[in-house]
């Protein structure tokens, strides 16, 4: 297998600034994009420390309402926009193009640029909380007339949007471009790697999407400033019409944070099982019609703001389409592991919480799915504990799961797995103490979005508040664990995982600077040794 | 595979991030503008300067590395994806534009009229009893808020003209790429100015057509979503023709250059896309603004 493994004789890099202002080097950026990714975390997860003080106690303890409302849209917009999204990015800088044996991404220089928006997106955004009127309050839905209440704010709020939309298309437009222009001859698109498949879908998901985000954000600054009456009745508009513009945005976003999550832990299962993935092909058709069904779903946002009976019922009908394949990827995954010979490292047990969690989020998700209930369950905190369970346990877990995987490849050192399990269990049970109770909060009326509840709600609220700083806490071990594998270690080998399979193995650890400058052989012989 | 080049890996290029500032100054520039503050506007005309500073650069760059014979076909085939997703995201903006306008006609002017909901629609009970669906809509649901106006800019006027304008300049932009496959330089300049000018005379046309709306119909931006829409939607696309125009400008001065052959010239196909892309948009807005 040596013969994949190009050994590197002129791995120069650029040094100092100019390395990371001017990089060319996928994964020079992918590292950006994940320390961007993890700060955000950060950031936006000091702001959910905020909203759990406020709300550990009923009454009106420590920040103001409207700052309060600032809090959980800041939250929101930072913890999408700036820690998932970007951390699904990085990992598709550094990994798609060793997993595909490409020398770099298909425009590298797009690649820089698509990163280094985001550090000025947001440099745009948080600015906001020092200007009159404060931070955008309204939630990160931005939803009109409310949203256009917003005071200094306004223009930078709708501006971070187009600026990170730009960000993202970019990205989107070189991860498609490297699949499928830069793939090693002899590796077709049936033998790629899941992970290499959720992205490129995921992209599809981004172009298609974020532009109609630009559009709707576009119409609220024009009806702000210019007089517009795109979401004012007065004039013929609807607010409603925004809602739809932002759903048929908002629903493909969904997956655009949960598909590469799906990549991921289709990556890990197999490895740790020391099984090949069960039914490759039909996770690939799974991960396809989530995708395209995702554009016909957008309406079970908004079954309550008065649409047709007949739009409530199609959109009804098609997001219970949904768990159709959603359920063949969750199977997949069981019988991948059903009968492997498995081991229960770091990144196993986040990928094995996933699959337990994502799916107890997604049957919360069936049940807001279903018009009549959801009349009841909306705009409580059912669907923050819901949203949460898919974006915190699914899509968080599954990014810890990942960096807990390919850190030995990164940092050429293994990660202390006494730690990391450490960090695995506590992270389980605190999001578990955060989370669960909420769904008992929403389903007895406690409403989202709010500071001060009723005295009834009193004991959930206290014990999701306890949860929630222990997570918080916990995520300070996960930095500590990674600079400590950064620092040194145990070395990690080639394959640093005994059943992981895929070219990114057959490189060094820590993967050299520049890899698979001439493209790998890959006969039908190496391709079956690589699955 | 055994006649597989080496991909073309660019070295570390300071556009990308004078691009990310240059858009960032814009982006600011505009915010402070909106806010009234009074340096915005200078603000926002050193960040169009760093933008178009930023193109020049990096255009220039890829010129330069294209004509040094660094891209092998495989580049080729990643600028090809690049562009032609990057058209595609540019229909889906569109797309909420026109999505805006279909709902404005089919559900909320009707449902504001009282439509829908089998005849008890409080909407119209509550709000505007009087309010009579109409299209063009120019009695506004509250009138106090939105400038009535005379009329619409009829279809079959100067639109019609752009139209044919626009349609004649997609058929000259072929004319010319034909040229370029046969190497006859001189018909290839003439047919890529043709099309320039058709581009700006359209753009001409549009801005005569808009003062005549603003000032002899009434017809604003604030004219209810009727104003809205056209706006928008004709204000965008005129946009993207002027930038369509001027990319074609710079194609037609590469080519007076001597730049491109009659098998390697992605630069302008990618400019004929944009261009065709352009042509298509405008289809859409002169059926369904201008017309039905």
């Amino acid at each position: 297998m040596s013969t994949i493994a190009h050994d590197d004789h002129h791995d120069h890099k650029p040094t100092g600034l100019k390395r990371w202002f001017f990089s060319t080097n996928h994964k020079d950026i992918g590292t950006l994009y994940l320390i961007f990714a993890l700060t955000m975390f950060f950031i936006g997860g000091a702001m959910a420390m905020i909203i759990r003080a406020e709300l550990f106690q009923p009454g009106l303890q420590f920040v103001d309402p409207q700052f309060y409302n600032s809090m959980v849209t800041v939250h929101a917009l930072i913890m999408i926009f700036g820690a998932v999204m970007p951390a699904g990015v990085g990992l598709a800088n550094w990994m798609i193009p060793l997993m595909i044996g490409a020398p770099d991404m298909a425009l590298p220089r797009m690649n820089n640029m698509s990163f280094w928006i985001l550090p000025f997106a947001f440099a745009l955004l948080l600015s906001t909380l020092f200007m009159d009127g404060g931070a955008p309050a309204g939630g990160w839905t931005m939803y009109p007339p409310l949203v256009l209440q917003t005071g200094d704010a306004f223009p930078f709020l709708i501006f971070a949007v187009h600026f990170l939309g730009i960000s993202s298309i970019m990205g989107a437009i070189n991860i498609i471009a490297t699949v499928f222009n830069m793939r090693a001859p002899g590796m077709t698109l049936m033998q790629m790697p899941l992970f290499v498949w959720t992205w490129v879908i995921t992209s599809f998901l981004l172009i298609a999407s974020l532009p109609v985000l630009a559009g709707g954000v576009t119409m609220l600054l024009t009806d702000k400033y210019f007089g517009t009456s795109f979401f004012d009745a007065a004039g013929g508009g609807d607010p409603v019409l925004f809602q739809h513009i932002f759903w048929f945005f908002g629903h493909p976003e969904v997956y655009i944070l949960a598909l590469p999550a799906f990549g991921i832990v289709s990556q890990i299962i197999p490895a740790f099982a020391r099984k090949p993935l069960f039914g490759y092909a039909s996770m690939v058709y799974a991960t396809a019609s989530i995708a395209i069904l995702s554009f016909f779903v957008w309406a079970h946002h908004m079954f309550t703001v008065g649409l047709p009976i007949k739009g409530e019922l199609f959109f009804m009908y098609a997001t219970m389409l949904i768990a159709v394949p959603t359920g063949v990827k969750v199977f997949n995954w069981i019988a991948t592991m059903w009968k492997g010979s498995m081991t229960f490292e770091t990144p196993m047990l986040f990928s094995v919480a996933f699959v337990i969690l994502f799916t107890i989020g997604g049957f919360s998700g069936l049940m807001l799915g279903i018009t009549p209930v959801d009349f009841q369950y909306h705009d409580t905190y059912f669907v923050v504990a819901h949203f949460h369970y898919v974006l915190l346990t699914g899509a968080i877990f599954a990014l810890m799961a990942a960096a807990y995987y390919w850190l030995p490849k990164w940092t050429g050192n293994m990660y202390d797995e006494r730690l990391g399990k450490i960090h695995f269990w506590l992270s389980l049970i605190s999001s578990n103490v955060l989370f669960f109770p909420q769904h008992f909060l929403g389903l007895a009326g406690m409403p989202r979005r709010i500071p001060d509840y009723n005295i009834q709600f009193a004991d959930f609220n206290m014990i999701s508040s306890i949860g929630g700083f222990a997570y918080g806490i916990t995520q300070l071990l996960f930095v500590y664990i990674v600079i400590k594998c950064a620092m040194g270690g145990k070395k990690a080998r080639a394959r640093s995982w005994d059943g992981a399979k895929g070219l990114e193995w057959e490189v060094p650890s820590p993967a050299p600077f520049h890899t698979f400058e001439t493209p790998p052989k890959l006969t039908k012989k190496v391709l079956e040794s690589l699955y | 595979m055994a006649t597989q080049e080496i991909y073309y890996i660019p070295e570390g290029s300071k556009w990308p991030i004078v691009g990310t500032l240059s858009l960032f100054v814009t982006f600011l520039g505009g915010a402070m503008m909106f806010n009234s503050v009074d340096a915005g506007k200078y603000v926002l005309i050193i960040g169009l300067a760093l933008l178009t500073y930023m193109f020049a650069g990096w255009f220039a760059d890829v010129i330069a590395e294209s004509i040094a014979g660094k891209y092998s076909k495989q580049v080729d085939v990643s600028f090809r994806m690049g562009m032609g997703w990057f058209i595609l995201s540019e229909v889906m903006f569109f797309a909420a534009f026109f999505g805006a306008l279909y709902y404005a006609r089919m559900f909320s002017i009707p449902w504001l009229s009282g439509e829908g909901q089998g005849g008890h629609n409080g909407t119209h009970e509550f709000l505007w009893s009087s309010f009579q669906a109409s299209w063009p809509m120019n009695v506004m649901p509250d009138p106090a808020k939105y400038t009535q106006y005379k009329d619409v800019v009829p279809a079959f006027g100067v639109p019609a003209i752009n139209t044919a304008l626009l349609l004649a300049s997609g058929v000259t932009v072929t004319f010319a790429h034909w040229a370029l496959k046969k190497a006859n330089r001189t018909a290839l300049s003439a047919w890529l100015f043709a099309t320039v000018a058709l581009g700006f005379i359209f753009v001409y046309f549009q801005a005569g057509e808009y003062a005549h709306a603003m000032n002899d119909l009434d017809l604003t931006i604030n004219g209810g979503i009727y104003g809205s829409t056209f706006y928008l939607l004709t204000g965008f696309h005129g946009f993207h023709v002027t930038m369509g125009a001027v990319m074609l400008a710079v194609i037609l001065f590469r080519s007076l250059k001597g730049h491109f052959s009659k098998k390697d010239h992605f630069a302008f196909e990618a400019v004929a896309w944009y261009w065709h892309f352009v042509d298509v948009v405008w289809l859409g807005l002169f059926i369904f603004v201008y017309w039905i």
